[in-house]
């Protein structure tokens, strides 16, 4: 008891407060440098209704979810080769599969700022090669750009908890359906994927979570196109000094993530009962 | 019962690398008997059951199943099913998903399906528990529900994996009274692997008893716990007492042979093997020699003195050392005239039948 | 045809092996430019040079964000990992009233946006008057960090059993001798482990350090007010490729250390 409060304490304290100084901030307006303590609802009508805003939280949250879509369906052959077919090597598979998640995060990115650019790696390469003539512009600066990028950074975040999941399955489950009929394919439709549904649907809010927040990503690689909602927020504490609008959108943007996890979670629970 | 094969094993072998788990077997399963694959953990009986089911590979050799070879036939289109031992009950389906979930395969309407699935459960005393989910079933109806789902299929075989070892003694003992009976009124064949000799016996038609990925002898009930074949068999099949021999003469059926402390005996040539060995290897069941009492008289009998004394209840164990100093002796006795009352140190006199000793292959 | 047909049977194992240049064959990029004598990244290679990591030792800047970030990667790590100890302690080993609440606020950075705790962190420090510094970017990398810390540590912990504990009292050691001679040295390998994950994770972290950090900048950022200027690009890379290998080294010694605390676990099952 005594041993769990201190590290409690100090999460509690930088994060508990701060979420609740960020509520307090979206109630009140700032003058120039001095905060104005009025309540008032002003900053919500802004984050709700400029077309800016509501452009650029929706924009956030297609692309986290494409994302988390396109990283399930990357990591899931690979999470069920590691799992079935890895064998003596599971371990270091999943070591050198988690392994550039790890790394530097604005180098991965990095990493595609060049690959993409109009005179990067790839139109040069392709130019070189002679397969084209003109570079293609259209490789970089907008959400096709951030959704790339992004799903490279997380795939291999995804793959853990398929597959822990895959690995709980007891084999001879395998085995009982195809004793009862059940060729590979329906076998796989029938009992596998079910199965890991568990581990699907905690990849995709891993990964869609952090997502609908991230900053550097629509920096670097988004453009004017590919801009999202934590870049907005960013600029209310930085340039444009509006905190309680910084703030009022850091909620919304908070809400909106719990109310896209809820309703994740409710679907999962709704299908679940129906197959049963 | 009839005496068509239903599963012919010819030779088959199975490698795992330089281990071989199965050598040269061959055993013809017949049509509609109860069938028990008994031997230690190791012996190459799962392996021959897995085989026979689709699930390992034949390294040499062929399967047959009502005379069709299974060499190119997965497993999910044999026509057999499988118990397993851990019952492999689908957690994300009910009890009557589960055991529709075969069923679904061929189409037979939901009407059609509802009706066997229900006669199913009812066949195993489930007719109640369609709508439980797996997690929520205690031991003995998982169990229950792994034979439904496989008998629902109307398989030409039915393969148990160990399936009674995970349930406690008594409704272990339950379960073979019940597996027997539902095996006898549904007529299809049961190819049950087993380390319990006593399962084995009491349930099976027919046993074969494997050592070291080879079939050592396959016979009936009383025939295996009688007439063990060899000296393993003999041993893991219950308490048996050895007894050196000398072979003399060889006759058709029986062959004399000497003992040091029973002297001349009669026996039965070995059921399998050939039996022109000079040393054999001769035995008698402990229950086979009693305690002669002082007011009784029998023809055949030796004396010793008791070197321990084992209760169990309703038999005693007694560790007897006989006068000409051969290997001790293990006679059990029934509690009913006092054995569990004869002190260690005791002289005593044990008679003993001459046609209990078997003749068996080292 | 057979060499299709086998493809077609382990479809699989080509998948992963395209899986894995995909994952790995971005950031090798950044090396192979690193050491590409243009100073635009861009395909055909120009020739092979090392000035790019020349510049970078010349650069007092770099220096200063170098040791910015280790100070703050050190703290870090020791102070993760000490919490972390202490959470994953109590909830391997004892059952109390809102435990699960408690391990959720300690868990919870872990799948917050990230935006959302640098802005909220930021705010509350401003308003308590605080200037930012690395003080600032410390405190707020070991909140982030503690999760990964204890993930870690929980695994090392949970396969603990408690009866080594018991039968070192048993056999006469006390409390204290019992954490120092049982305790610890099976708890080492785990220790070091998140030590390790905890500094690389701090290390490379951008968007608090970004938020939170004041005059004196740590590496990522550094890295990131450099990136207007394309000259610097180069040494960018450079920069980029050896923080890379640090990285890597430090991922795999952690790695090694996790599988140590694993089979001496597995050896005390069996």
């Amino acid at each position: 008891m005594v041993l769990i409060s201190a590290p409690f304490l100090y999460a509690f304290i930088l994060l508990a407060f701060p979420i609740l100084s960020v509520f307090a901030h979206s109630f009140w307006t700032q003058n120039y440098l001095t905060i104005n303590y009025g309540f008032t609802l002003e900053n919500y009508r802004i984050a709700l209704t400029e077309p800016l805003y509501q452009q650029l939280l929706l924009r956030s949250l297609r692309i986290s979810l494409t994302v988390g879509v396109a990283t399930i369906l990357l990591a899931f052959p690979m999470a069920y080769f590691i799992s079935f077919h890895g064998g003596q090597r599971k371990g270091l598979l999943l070591f050198l599969v988690t392994l550039p998640f790890w790394t530097s995060y604005l180098l991965r990115i990095l990493s595609w700022k060049i690959i993409l650019g109009k005179q990067g790696a790839l139109n040069t390469a392709l130019m070189s090669a002679g397969i084209i003539d003109e570079p293609i512009a259209s490789l970089i600066y907008n959400s096709n750009a951030v959704i790339l990028t992004l799903a490279h950074s997380w795939v291999a975040f995804a793959i853990l908890p398929i597959f822990v999941t895959l690995e709980k399955i007891d084999r001879t489950l395998l085995e009982a359906a195809t004793d009862l009929g059940d060729g590979p394919f329906m076998r796989f439709v029938r009992i596998t994927l079910p199965l890991s549904a568990t581990g699907i649907v905690s990849a995709l809010l891993i990964v869609m979570i952090p997502t609908v927040g991230d900053y550097v990503t629509p920096k670097l690689v988004g453009g004017s196109e590919g801009i999202m909602i934590a870049n907005a927020i960013q600029s209310q504490f930085g340039r444009a000094s509006n905190w309680p609008l910084g703030a009022a959108l850091s909620v919304v943007t908070m809400a909106s993530v719990g109310l896209m996890s809820g309703g994740l979670f409710l679907a999962v629970q709704a299908l679940k009962r129906l197959a049963r | 019962m009839s005496l068509s094969s239903m599963i012919e094993v010819r030779d088959v072998s199975k490698r795992f690398g330089c281990f071989v788990a199965l050598d040269r077997v061959s055993v013809d399963i017949r049509e509609g008997e109860f069938f028990s694959l008994l031997g230690p953990s190791g012996c190459g009986k799962t392996t021959l059951l897995r085989m026979i089911g689709g699930f390992d590979s034949v390294s040499s050799g062929e399967i047959l199943i009502g005379g069709k070879p299974m060499q190119d036939i997965p497993a999910n289109r044999r026509p057999t099913n499988m118990v397993f031992q851990s019952y492999a009950i689908f957690p994300h389906l009910d009890v009557a998903k589960n055991v529709a979930y075969g069923l679904k395969r061929q189409r037979l309407g939901a009407k059609e399906e509802a009706r066997r699935v229900e006669e199913a459960l009812a066949q195993v005393s489930l007719g109640h528990l369609g709508a439980r989910m797996a997690s929520q079933l205690s031991g003995g109806q998982r169990q229950r529900v792994a034979l439904a789902r496989a008998l629902v299929m109307r398989p030409k075989v039915l393969l148990l994996d160990e399936p009674l070892s995970a349930l406690d003694k008594k409704l272990r003992e339950q379960m073979q009274v019940e597996l027997r009976r539902l095996q006898q009124s549904v007529g299809i064949t049961f190819v049950l692997v087993t380390h319990d000799q006593y399962e084995a016996l009491a349930m099976s038609d027919r046993v074969a008893v494997m050592f070291g990925g080879q079939i050592k002898q396959v016979a009936a009930p009383q025939e295996i716990y009688q007439r063990p074949a060899t000296r393993q068999v003999a041993d893991f099949l219950g308490g048996m007492n050895f007894i050196e021999a000398r072979i003399g003469e060889i006759g058709s059926s029986h062959a004399t042979v000497e003992t040091e402390t029973f002297g001349r005996l009669q026996v039965l040539k070995p059921a399998h093997g050939s039996a022109d060995f000079g040393k054999a290897i001769l035995g008698i069941r402990p229950e086979r020699i009693r305690v002669l009492w002082e007011d009784e008289t029998a023809s055949d009998v030796i004396s010793g003195t008791v070197m321990e004394r084992h209760y169990f209840g309703e038999v005693t164990h007694l560790i007897v050392k006989t006068d000409d100093n051969q290997p001790l002796l293990t006679v059990s006795e029934t509690n009913d005239f006092g054995a569990d009352d004869i002190p260690v140190g005791a002289k005593i006199n044990l008679a003993y039948e001459r046609d209990a000793f078997v003749l068996m292959a080292e | 045809m057979t060499v299709l047909r086998t493809l077609g049977r382990n479809w699989l194992v080509v998948y992963a092996a395209l899986f894995i240049l995909f994952l790995y064959l971005p950031v090798l990029l950044i090396s192979v430019f690193a050491f590409n004598s243009s100073a635009v990244p861009a395909f055909p290679l120009a020739g092979f040079t090392t000035k790019w990591f020349g510049e970078l030792s010349g650069s007092i800047a770099i220096h200063q964000a170098a040791l910015n970030s280790l100070k703050v990667a050190l703290i870090t790590a020791v102070l993760s990992t000490v919490l972390g100890i202490c959470v994953a302690r109590a909830t391997t080993r004892y059952t109390f009233r809102g435990k699960q609440m408690m391990k959720g606020v300690i868990m919870a950075p872990l799948i917050l946006p990230e935006i959302i705790i640098a802005v909220s962190l930021l705010i509350m420090m401003l308003r308590l008057g605080l200037d930012l510094s690395l003080m600032t970017i410390t405190a707020g990398h070991v909140l982030f960090c503690l999760p990964y810390s204890i993930s870690v540590l929980v695994a090392g912990f949970e396969g603990f059993d408690r009866s080594l504990e018991e039968a070192s009292a048993d056999l006469g050691e006390t409390a204290f001798g019992t954490f120092h001679r049982v305790t610890l040295p099976m708890m080492m390998p785990s220790i070091i482990s998140s030590l390790l994950v905890a500094f690389t994770v701090s290390f490379d972290e951008f968007i608090l350090a970004f938020f939170l950090g004041g005059a004196s900048p740590t590496l990522p950022v550094y890295m990131f007010a450099q990136l207007r200027f394309a000259a610097k690009l180069p040494a960018i890379l450079a920069l980029g490729t050896v923080i890379l290998i640090v990285s890597v080294l430090l991922l795999i010694l952690a790695e090694t250390y996790r599988r140590r605390a694993e089979r001496r676990i597995e050896f005390e099952g069996s």
